[in-house]
């Protein structure tokens, strides 16, 4: 995925409202659609989430339907429709994270958080997710905040993980 | 031309030729569900496989080219079970529920099992699907989708408007709009077109039998129906008749023996709309003349899936729009005014059912500018197919029945109101009555027909040069009459986006929302006849032919109806009761 080149263009934006910068990234990309999908990780960048309203716009602006765009954007879990937290949690679930206790560690964040897969706390510090393998099986059970990778992470390691995450402070 | 067998059987080919379509060439059937002809093969369903000689696995006919020396195989063992299992999987991912389903016996699916011989369910599990979304037109239960994506197809590819697609992954994926609204609040055209194309109950018009029902055997209520042009050549489909069997007594004396205190034919309001629009276009066009603004092109108004997908798309070119009602609009206001007045009842106690081949009506009659002084112009729209099931009811032998003519007086046509039913006819009809006001003579064609505006062809033009006119008219002389015809909200995008564009070279504009005009409404009889349109435009023409009169002015109870009621065309009771406005909406209501 060219996530990092996406972020090099959002960074070329120079910095205004939102929706400005959205639409200079749109045009950034030549108003094309086979961009969408670079489109939408920026927009996701600048905006957090990609509500209703921006694809509508991004639609628009490429000259695709908005149920295009909706279903690419609903297809990848890295998109969000809904507002995501401040930090996202994923937790592994490939084959070696889930045999060595990756569903119990969802279960506990669940309970922490209280929230449901795919949802944000009530702060709108955290949203919890799952992974398909991240690659790192042999540190199993692992999960991500961020980008940065917690290994053999068990259920009483919980606490003084997110606790570095609370309360404003971010990696 | 490529050699290879199929079934053992040598064949020769074009190359290109996919293997399913070579099959069917040679007539060798390959059992099949998401193709369609021409429009949709993306081997979605991989029913179509078979057993190709040296391949690893077994290839989907549909998108396989035959190669040279290809061996192909489409019922060996291997083929028929991995088709069995196939269908097993599609089946345990879908509502089976039969009996109380719309679409028994008439359901793709349901056929397909039968000729794979699946007698059994190999899976017992729930649909991962379940939401029902119903909207005035069109309901869809996405428990009973197969995920075949014909409807993602004709939607997107044919219409040009994209509402529906697949969202989410996995289980989880549903064809739905965007963000999985309802069809309501986006925006869908309600042409129906996905309803003609959906193998299953997935999708379908929004039921009215029910209320007409009630209406039918309330002894207080008096039932008006109306049938439009298009259904008389299409409804004996329904009665095992030949595609384009014109049966326009039978139907008018089946909605007789269904109960209907009065059957008045939509055709009367065609040729009542030809006056009203003619004369529209005539006024915009001697305004311009006097140097005031009028926008041309002036585009027909009959199609209601036409006139949502423009105020979706186009909400800053809504003054090209003819402000007349379409035709069983003004019947139905006419029912509940002049003819109210003749009865001496009054108004309230009239129920309009009108027979549409149309989905997008349904919508229509709910327009808050379709309701008068209190009353719906309409109360219920019933498509070709629910008349059909409501006559199968009422235990009617529609075979049997003898014709009958359409009750007076809103039940005489001229064959000018028979071709409103096809690409092209509300055009030709208009300009046999135009020319005729503006000249005192006959439209200067063969047997009245402009053939270069009819077929299939998506974008058609004539032009009709106005010389030797009436004197009244001296201002008009030597005018070039150019005028342009499309069925099929594509062909509308692309004239739009020329009118958008300020290079419209176009006087008026006719636009049917269905490829082929109402003959292949969302509403009409699923045909599985490849020439579906040619046959009932044939018909239709006929009809047309088969009439004495033939221009929609020659009317005499039109005329009688200006006399009596109206006073003139686009008077000021034609614009209270005929004429209409339209809603500027958003490319998709958040």
């Amino acid at each position: 995925m060219q996530v990092s080149q996406v972020e090099q263009v959002v960074k070329k934006i120079p910095d205004s409202q939102e929706l400005e910068k959205i639409l200079n990234l749109i045009d950034l990309y030549g108003n094309r659609p086979e961009n969408l999908i670079q489109i939408l990780h920026g927009t996701q960048q600048i905006a957090g989430h990609i509500p209703l309203t921006l694809q509508c716009i991004i639609a628009e602006k490429l000259s695709i339907p908005v149920s295009e765009v909706s279903g690419v954007v609903s297809f990848y879990s890295f998109f969000s429709a809904k507002p995501r937290g401040k930090h996202i949690i994923r937790v592994c679930l490939g084959t070696a994270c889930y045999v060595r206790g990756g569903k119990k560690l969802v279960e506990t964040l669940q309970h922490k958080l209280q929230v449901n897969l795919g949802e944000t706390t009530a702060d709108g510090q955290f949203t919890l997710e799952i992974a398909r393998c991240i690659g790192a099986c042999g540190l199993a059970p692992a999960m991500m905040i961020d980008d940065e990778v917690f290994r053999q992470v068990n259920p009483n390691k919980v606490d003084s993980i997110l606790q570095q995450y609370e309360g404003g402070r971010s990696s | 031309m490529i050699q290879c067998t199929i079934k053992r059987q040598s064949i020769s080919v074009l190359e290109g030729t996919t293997i399913l379509e070579a099959a069917k060439q040679n007539h060798i059937r390959i059992p099949n569900l998401c193709y369609m002809e021409g429009l949709h093969s993306t081997g979605s369903c991989r029913i179509c496989s078979v057993e190709v000689v040296g391949a690893k696995t077994l290839m989907a006919a549909c998108v396989t080219e035959v190669r040279e020396g290809m061996q192909v195989f489409t019922h060996s063992k291997k083929v028929q079970d991995a088709r069995k299992m196939l269908y097993q999987l599609l089946l345990s991912d879908h509502h089976q529920d039969c009996l109380r389903c719309n679409r028994n016996l008439e359901c793709e699916f349901q056929e397909l099992g039968r000729e794979l011989g699946v007698t059994q369910s190999l899976f017992q599990t729930t649909s991962s699907r379940s939401a029902k979304d119903e909207g005035p037109s069109i309901v869809r239960d996405t428990s009973k989708c197969i995920l075949c994506q014909r409807c993602v197809t004709v939607c997107q590819d044919i219409q040009g408007v994209g509402a529906i697609r697949v969202q989410n992954r996995g289980f989880q994926s549903v064809v739905a709009p965007a963000m999985e609204l309802p069809l309501a609040q986006v925006n869908c055209a309600n042409c129906g077109q996905c309803t003609i194309v959906c193998p299953v109950g997935a999708l379908e018009g929004t039921d009215a039998t029910e209320i007409v029902w009630q209406a039918l055997h309330d002894p207080n209520v008096r039932v008006v129906m109306q049938c439009a042009p298009a259904i008389r050549v299409a409804i004996g489909e329904l009665f095992d008749y030949p595609v384009g069997t014109r049966v326009t007594g039978k139907l008018a004396a089946a909605m007789k023996a269904l109960g209907a205190d009065d059957v008045f034919d939509t055709n009367w309001a065609a040729d009542l709309t030809i006056l009203e629009e003619g004369t529209e276009l005539l006024h915009r066009l001697l305004k311009s003349l006097e140097g005031q603004p009028a926008a041309f092109p002036m585009i027909t108004s009959c199609s209601p899936g036409w006139i949502k997908f423009v105020e979706h798309q186009y909400p800053h070119l809504l003054d090209h729009l003819s402000s007349c009602k379409s035709p069983h609009m003004m019947l139905g206001a006419l029912s509940k005014s002049y003819y109210a007045e003749k009865l001496g009842i009054n108004p309230k106690k009239i129920f309009v059912v009108s027979v549409m081949p149309c989905t997008a009506k349904k919508f229509e009659i709910t327009r808050e500018e379709m309701i008068h002084d209190g009353l719906k112009d309409v109360d219920a729209v019933l498509t070709t197919r629910e008349l059909g099931r409501m006559i199968r009811q009422a235990g009617i032998d529609f075979r049997q029945l003898k014709d009958i003519p359409f009750d007076q007086p809103m039940g005489f046509s001229t064959g000018a109101a028979d071709i409103f039913g096809v690409t092209g006819g509300v055009m030709e009809a208009a300009l046999r009555t135009v020319y005729t006001v503006l000249s005192g003579r006959p439209l200067p064609f063969a047997k009245l027909h402009v053939e270069s505006i009819r077929g299939m062809d998506e974008v058609k033009e004539a032009t009709l040069v106005l010389q030797d006119l009436l004197p009244q008219y001296h201002a008009l002389e030597g005018a070039h009459v150019k005028v342009v015809v499309t069925s099929g909200l594509h062909g509308a995008r692309v004239l739009m986006d020329q009118i958008q564009a300020g290079n419209s070279p176009y006087l008026f504009m006719e636009v049917m929302g269905c490829p082929g005009g109402c003959i292949t409404g969302g509403g009409q009889p699923r045909s599985h006849d490849p020439e579906v349109r040619s046959k009932r435009m044939k018909a239709l023409y006929e009809e047309d032919e088969s009439k004495v009169l033939r221009e929609s002015h020659a009317n005499p109870s039109i005329d009688a109806l200006y006399r009596e009621y109206l006073g003139e065309p686009c008077g000021e009771r034609s614009h209270h009761l005929l004429h209409t406005h339209y809603i500027k909406r958003a490319p998709i209501i958040p």
